[in-house]
């Protein structure tokens, strides 16, 4: 196999500007996603991410203006979620720019919107972001048979579906693509969650991006090795503790293949 | 290169990133048009054909703006035309996705059907094996990689030469579980699997070749 690894820079915006700080030099606006997205694509990046958190729906047009500005700049995939709960969403994305869409809550409520989406504008387009956790002794849900739960609200809300099956069965829906996201490494720079990868692996067909928990180059090859397609970060990218370049030479000297 | 600028038209008939092909061919130079209109699409200097989902559907839409005809003029008068992703398959004989055949354009005989590899879709940055005296990757790195979506491919090429006179197309090739048809040029028809358009600075090295071709 010769597909190179993807390493996938994730940049949180609200109202279309940056949520969190930035420590690059030489930016003149560190709030700004367009000129974010130009470093990234500089250093390597193979795919950004937008993950759109603006609370309300009135902001919802300064989103496709960010996605529309960053598409006539960067010429890399771009990936956008968030908010995301109708084909017509989608729609807007796609006519912005966006190569892909994330989404998460609303397929969770309603499985047949990965159908609709995968339908209308094929499959390539659609991620679905699972947010999952280890299952806990003192949730108000009996643990899966996997012992991983699909969560709500930014992984503070149980659902008790197993994330395992959920993830498999938007695969068969139409899902391209897996976002798994650990909701247990989330933020703790401990590294991803390979247990929880391997088990989604072992049953899924289409690529898992792994995401949560990076902290150091050295916790990404163990993500690729218990089967990832692809490695997303967030924050260690955002505050410059890490650089694409040596994920990427991390990744090349544990023998994976990148670009 | 000449002074002028050469124009492109990107035809626009619903399917693929129209978007996105222009400004990647507008970074490459060209003076870029979408439109799906007849005359406008006959008489660019290049057409470029995009497509995304399923092979009958696109094929439906083509037909509907009646850029088979189109496709077909410009290359009985030796008018330059390029197909991207879904934009290339449709070129061979048929396609096939859930077990249903759908016909394609029949430029090249074949088949496109089911990419078979532990994971699809093929998405992401892969290497190809291109002919030495390829015009589209004139000039790129050997190890240059393309940004490739798609769930489907043509395994085969079973075009054979017409005759000693007549150049044989060249065919690029890539593997993901298996060989398959990564990039093909013939004549004045160019396709490429992968999205030029998404590929980076290789991408835009081998938009700028098909534009200094036209």
């Amino acid at each position: 196999m010769t597909l190179a690894v993807r390493v996938i820079p994730c940049l949180d915006v609200d109202g279309g500007r940056v949520v969190k700080g930035v420590n690059f030099q030489n930016l003149r606006d560190a709030g700004d996603p367009v000129e974010m997205a130009g470093v990234y694509d500089a250093e390597g990046a193979d795919e950004l991410t937008f993950l759109d958190i603006t609370a309300s729906s009135g902001d919802r047009e300064t989103t496709y203006e960010m996605v529309r500005r960053t598409a006539e700049q960067v010429f890399i995939p771009l990936t956008v979620g968030g908010g995301v709960r109708t084909p017509e969403d989608v729609d807007r994305l796609l006519r912005a720019g966006a190569d892909k869409v994330g989404v998460n809550t609303a397929a969770i409520a309603r499985p047949e919107l990965i159908r609709e989406i995968a339908e209308r504008f094929g499959r390539q387009v659609l991620v679905l972001s699972v947010d999952a956790r280890r299952c806990r002794e003192d949730s108000e849900h009996p643990p899966t048979s996997s012992g991983f739960e699909v969560t709500t609200h930014g992984g503070r809300r149980g659902t008790g579906i197993d994330a395992v099956e959920w993830a498999e069965r938007a695969g068969e829906l139409g899902a391209g693509e897996i976002l798994l996201n650990s909701m247990d490494a989330d933020g703790t720079r401990a590294g991803y969650d390979t247990g929880m990868i391997a088990a989604v692996r072992a049953r899924v067909g289409v690529p898992v991006i792994a995401s949560g928990g990076a902290g150091s180059p050295s916790d990404f090859p163990p993500a690729v090795e218990a089967g990832a397609d692809a490695v997303l970060a967030a924050s260690v990218f955002h505050f410059g503790d890490l650089r694409i370049g040596e994920v990427k030479e991390t990744l090349r000297a544990a023998g994976h293949p990148v670009r | 290169m000449s002074t002028a600028r050469k124009q492109v038209v990107v035809f626009d008939y619903g399917f693929g990133n129209v978007r996105s092909a222009e400004r990647a061919l507008a970074r490459a130079g060209a003076e870029v048009e979408i439109t799906g209109d007849y005359d406008r699409a006959m008489n660019a200097d290049g057409l470029l054909v995009p497509g995304v989902g399923a092979f009958g559907a696109c094929m439906a839409g083509l037909k509907q703006a009646r850029g088979d005809w189109v496709i077909g003029r410009r290359l009985s008068g030796g008018r330059p035309v390029m197909g991207i992703c879904v934009g290339m398959q449709i070129l061979f004989s048929r396609g096939v996705e859930h077990g249903v055949e759908a016909e394609g354009l029949d430029e090249w005989p074949g088949t496109v059907g089911p990419l078979k590899a532990d994971v699809v879709p093929h998405m992401g940055w892969n290497t190809v094996r291109a002919p030495e005296d390829s015009a589209l990757f004139a000039s790129l790195p050997r190890d240059a990689r393309y940004y490739f979506v798609h769930s489907y491919a043509a395994h085969d090429w079973e075009m054979e030469a017409l005759s000693a006179s007549i150049r044989a197309p060249l065919v690029t090739w890539s593997t993901h579980g298996e060989d398959f048809v990564a990039a093909v040029e013939n004549g004045p028809l160019w396709a490429t699997q992968f999205h030029p358009e998404k590929s980076g600075d290789a991408g835009a090295q081998l938009l700028t070749n098909w534009i200094e071709s036209l």
